[in-house]
């Protein structure tokens, strides 16, 4: 029981960071229909942001407040990211709209080899560690020397992605642009004849798909404690499954498959073994696409004769 | 990061553009000046500090700001006008020339295919001739041959697989293993590793060629990362992430052997002096065959029915269906028979190296082969062979560069830039030509006249 | 009411020797039903048109005969002049093109648009080359048997380019063709694989007079030919009524008139349906169709 217990609180805190990329992929296919392979390489520059901004505040700049200075780090990761994701969209994907299919995906993939590397160049191959912060637990049950723990890092995980995402809801679900973004998804061409700035909107999508991986990176680094140039592509490819097993296009469905697999991963790494974690989260996916490819909140394709 | 413009934007004005470029500039601020600006270090206490390198974001700014302010005022409207112009200058004299151009490509890039080991030799003797061989000439051959296989699967039938690299780990570790413990021959394995790889291919096939579009994509990635994954971890055959090793030289067809100690060693038996420029020069002419036999295969397939099929599926299953064509039969040779070649390949690749690792088979590996594919012109072989010899070629040439020592000062290592100039140049390729090098579709068969197909007319598949 | 509704005892043509025999078809889409009951046959060696409303299913009737949607209940019974018979609902789609030889174009042209008209042509013909290549190992050895069998096929291919008016365009590609060449070369396509039946997906929408022209004599050609029956699902009254035998009307996915052009023309029902106007005045709308028909058709 307290296994369980454990692994659950792991995985949802696991599940919760996936679940932040996953989003920034599910939006990108939605609206353009293009899988977003940096996606995964965003997420992991933003972490390295989050890193360095972290390491100014705290070694240079004196701001004794870890609460304090997270909450800067975390808001200069969007910012910062959301930027750099703009750029991308301008540089690598808009010239190739409206072009052949593969195009935008290999520019993706291009994108993503630049991005690691640009940040082996720039920061060194090696790992960047930093002090633990908030390292207290709270102990929630105990038996036979085994005691289900949940850490501050993860209550805050879990109250930064639920505020998060209540407030991207709102964006999505209430505001003008999030009627732009579902009228672009429909239809881009009817979009831009009733007067939506299709470019602008698609622009913004990727901000703010970064900016939520930015917040994922950031609890990431907090998380884990440490970050590599590498670090980008394992969580990409696990969020991005993510995003196909909750139905892509689909923003609860990212969230959902986001925790599915953080869940999966840990409860297999608890009951049966670490070594084949991954392998189960990807057989995982096959299987779902196999016999249910439009994921579990996807909209079912029709094909059309 | 010089942003991109679209159709609007400051229309041509010098202070248009200079705005434009300083907002260009800011935001590469914005992304550099932390990320280059302030390098992270870790000191002797293990603790990470900060050196900042103001001057360096400096000049990358710089660079960013002049260069959109150029791309704005003398690029852009260069190439607008070049379009312009372009358009009436393609006279039959000029497509007379492409395709005398297009025709004695092939046979001359052949010859010196063939002569290449040898003209290194001359110029650079058998040691100097070494790099030549085996880092270029194999190096490159490799993924020709790779990107070939994968043509039939991705250019050909339209089908997009991203785990093309599980294939070649197939290959490779079969080699490897049944090499290393039953001492079988190159010979004997060559053919069982491509049968393996095929067999694979059918098994990973079936459930998932039933998928459309980019789901057939991540399905194929995820079945990569598995195979991959499974060598990592199931240590007791494949010895985990310390790889096989040892793994037994090819033979000359069972008569010479490369082996230093063997008694019939080629060098010894011909009384040379000793050189693994012998064995070099021989594994080159092998995996040139091997590419060549994956490109004659593929174009006597293109002109059988089977071939026919495989491209009208890219252009269109439904119709496909509709004239009694086997969909489903049809993709699964096609998977089959790149996953084959990917299999070869492989086992070339474990006997070349003499070391497998799953380290060789990662995502990048197959996203590399896919670009290759894509940048090359999607089903041409041609584009697919230049595309491999820039991208291959290109970024092993970088290693060379150490000239950029003298420039950048001694800490200066090309090599780490490697890699990033590499997906740079594929972001480039795309924008410059989305359809790839070469984007004409070469008909498989004519009733009067040989024409080419424009790209725009060739459909990329929905799988 | 002199019009004829299938009340009528006699024994119409198609019923004698049909190619099709649809029975009791439904097709069901969730709570939608495209198609309830439908009922019909195809007579061998007839045109047969299938008319309605938009949104009455006939292209769903046509994906439900070819394969590509399973009907929810219901019979396709394919007949071959030679006797063989075939349960349609019971084959995947593409061996019903390659087994039962039904063959069919699309509403909205679905051709393979990067490969030559020529190609197009012996794409058509896959499974008969598949065989001579030996399933491709012969093909690949280069064997003579092969080769003849290519030619063949161009042949063939040759005879149908000459048919659409289309030898001159062989070696270009399919997507440069104008459309109404594409529509040709689409029943040109469907034609290679020898069909016992032919449906044809609204084969004149988009086309000029002129063309329109033409598509009545290739089909009235293929019709002299007697191998191959057709079943069109056409909007233009003009080449219905002047080429097809026998025309079955489906409004709401349900039948509601099946005969002759004249007798299915005179229907109130059909011409209700059309029009959108009460029973009452049927009869008044029925004069008037009468009048402006008469000079034009006997």
């Amino acid at each position: 029981m307290e296994i369980f217990l454990q692994q659950l609180i792991n995985g949802i805190t696991l599940g919760s960071i996936y679940g932040l990329i996953a989003i920034g992929y599910t939006m990108v296919f939605g609206i353009i229909g293009m899988v977003n392979f940096a996606h995964g390489d965003v997420f992991m520059v933003s972490a390295f942001i989050a890193m360095i901004f972290f390491l100014l505040f705290t070694t240079v700049l004196g701001v004794s407040s870890v609460i304090m200075a997270l909450i800067a780090v975390m808001i200069i990761a969007m910012v910062l990211t959301g930027l750099l994701n703009w750029a991308i969209e301008r540089v690598a994907y808009r010239p190739l709209r409206g072009s052949f299919r593969l195009a935008p995906l290999i520019s993706a993939i291009g994108m993503s080899i630049v991005l690691s590397n640009f940040i082996q160049v720039a920061q060194g191959p090696r790992n960047k560690p930093l002090p633990p912060v908030l390292s207290g637990t709270i102990t929630l049950m105990e038996r036979n020397n085994f005691a289900a723990t949940i850490s501050y890092k993860q209550i805050m995980i879990w109250v930064v992605t639920a505020v998060l995402l209540a407030g991207f809801w709102y964006v999505v679900q209430k505001t003008p642009l999030g009627r732009a973004q579902r009228a672009c998804e429909q239809d881009r061409k009817m979009a831009a004849l009733l007067g939506v700035n299709v470019d602008r909107t698609i622009s913004l999508t990727f901000v703010m798909g970064a900016a939520l991986a930015a917040v994922a990176g950031t609890l990431y680094l907090t998380y884990y404690g440490v970050v590599n140039f590498s670090d980008g592509f394992t969580p990409g490819v696990k969020a991005f499954t993510a995003a196909v097993l909750g139905g892509i296009g689909s923003l609860p469905g990212a969230v959902l498959g986001g925790l599915l697999i953080g869940l999966i991963e840990t409860f297999w790494s608890g009951y049966f073994s670490i070594d084949y974690k991954d392998v189960a989260a990807f057989s995982i996916l096959a299987i779902v696409l196999i016999f249910m490819p439009q994921g579990l909140l996807g909209r079912p394709e029709v094909e059309k004769v | 990061m010089a942003a991109a413009k679209t159709t609007s934007g400051p229309g041509g004005s010098i202070a248009g553009a200079a705005r434009d470029a300083i907002l260009a500039g800011v935001v590469a601020l914005g992304i550099f000046g932390p990320l280059v600006g302030l390098k992270t270090e870790q000191n002797m206490q293990n603790e990470l500090v900060i050196t900042t390198r103001w001057g360096l974001v400096a000049i990358i700014v710089g660079i960013v700001i002049a260069g959109r302010f150029l791309l704005t005022t003398t690029i852009w409207p260069a190439m607008t006008r070049n379009k312009m112009r372009d358009k009436p200058a393609a006279t039959a004299g000029e497509i007379a020339f492409r395709a005398r151009l297009a025709r004695w490509f092939a046979p001359t890039g052949l010859v010196f295919l063939f002569i290449y080991p040898a003209l290194m030799v001359y110029f650079l003797g058998f040691q100097g001739s070494l790099k030549w061989v085996d880092n270029f000439g194999i190096q490159i051959l490799i993924y020709v041959m790779l990107g070939w296989g994968l043509n039939i699967v991705v250019g050909l039938a339209g089908l997009l697989d991203l785990g093309y690299v599980a294939f070649y780990a197939v290959g490779a570790y079969s080699y490897a293993l049944l090499a290393t413990h039953f001492g079988l021959s190159f010979w004997l394995l060559l053919p069982l590793a491509g049968t393996l790889a095929a067999l694979w291919g059918i098994m990973l096939g079936f459930p998932v060629l039933r998928l459309r579009g980019d789901y057939l994509a991540i399905v194929t990635l995820a079945f990569g990362e598995i195979i991959r994954l499974v060598l990592i971890n199931f240590r007791e055959l494949t010895n985990g992430s310390a790889g096989i090793s040892s793994i037994p030289k090819i033979t000359f067809f069972g008569i010479y052997s490369f082996e230093l100690s063997a008694p019939n060693n080629f060098a010894k038996v011909f009384d040379l002096p000793m050189s693994s420029a012998y064995y070099k020069i021989f594994l080159y002419y092998l995996i040139l065959l091997l590419a060549l036999l994956t490109a004659f295969v593929t174009l006597r397939l293109r002109k059988l029915p089977v071939g026919r099929a495989w491209e009208a599926l890219r252009e269109d299953e439904i119709a496909c269906r509709s004239l009694g064509i086997n969909t489903t039969n049809t993709k699964l040779t096609a998977f089959a028979l790149g996953a084959m070649f990917g299999g070869f390949a492989g086992s070339f690749f474990a006997a070349r190296q003499g070391f497998v690792s799953p380290e060789s088979f990662t995502f990048m590996e197959s996203a590399v082969i896919v670009a290759i594919v894509v940048l090359g012109g999607m089903g041409s072989m041609i584009g697919v062979a230049l595309a491999a010899v820039a991208m291959i070629g290109g970024t092993e040439l970088l290693r060379e560069l150490d000239f950029l020592k003298a420039v950048f000062g001694e800490g200066f290592d090309p090599d780490q830039f490697r890699m990033l100039i590499f997906g740079l140049a594929m972001v480039l390729v795309m924008i410059w030509k989305p359809r790839g090098f070469v984007s004409a579709r070469e008909p498989t068969v004519f009733l009067n006249e040989r024409k080419s197909i424009s790209g725009s007319f060739v459909k990329e598949g929905h799988g | 009411m002199s019009s004829a509704l299938s009340s009528e005892p006699t024994l119409r043509r198609w019923t004698a020797d049909p190619v099709l025999t649809v029975e009791h078809v439904q097709m069901r889409f969730g709570g939608l039903v495209a198609v309830n009951d439908l009922s019909f046959e195809v007579g061998r060696g007839d045109i047969t048109a299938l008319i309605g409303p938009n949104g009455a299913g006939k292209t769903t009737v046509f994906n439900c005969i070819t394969g590509f949607y399973k009907p929810t209940q219901g019979m396709l019974l394919l007949k071959h002049a030679k006797g063989d018979t075939f349960l349609l609902e019971r084959m995947p789609d593409y061996r019903i093109s390659a087994k039962a030889r039904v063959a069919r174009t699309f509403q909205n042209i679905r051709l393979f648009s990067g490969m030559t008209v020529l190609e197009n042509l012996l794409v058509a013909q896959h499974n008969r080359l598949m065989l001579a290549s030996g399933m491709t190992i012969l093909g690949v050895l280069g064997l003579p048997s092969y080769k003849r069998a290519e030619k063949e096929s161009i042949e063939a291919a040759k005879f149908w380019l000459e048919k659409t008016g289309l030898t001159a365009r062989a070696d270009d590609p399919a997507g440069d063709l104008p459309y109404g060449a594409q529509r040709r070369l689409e029943i040109a396509r469907a034609m290679c694989t020898e069909p016992q039946l032919l449906c044809l997906d609204e084969p004149a929408a988009g086309l000029n007079p002129r063309e329109s022209a033409e598509l009545n004599t290739l089909l009235l050609d293929i019709r002299k030919m007697g191998t191959t029956s057709i079943l069109l699902i056409e909007h233009d009254m003009s080449v219905v009524m002047e080429i097809s035998d026998h025309v079955v009307v489906l409004e709401y996915g349900v039948k509601i008139s099946d005969g002759t052009p004249s007798e299915v023309r005179n229907d109130p029902r059909v011409i209700a349906a059309y029009l959108g106007v009460d029973d009452e005045e049927v009869e008044k709308v029925e004069e008037q169709l009468d009048e402006l028909t008469e000079g034009t058709t006997p």
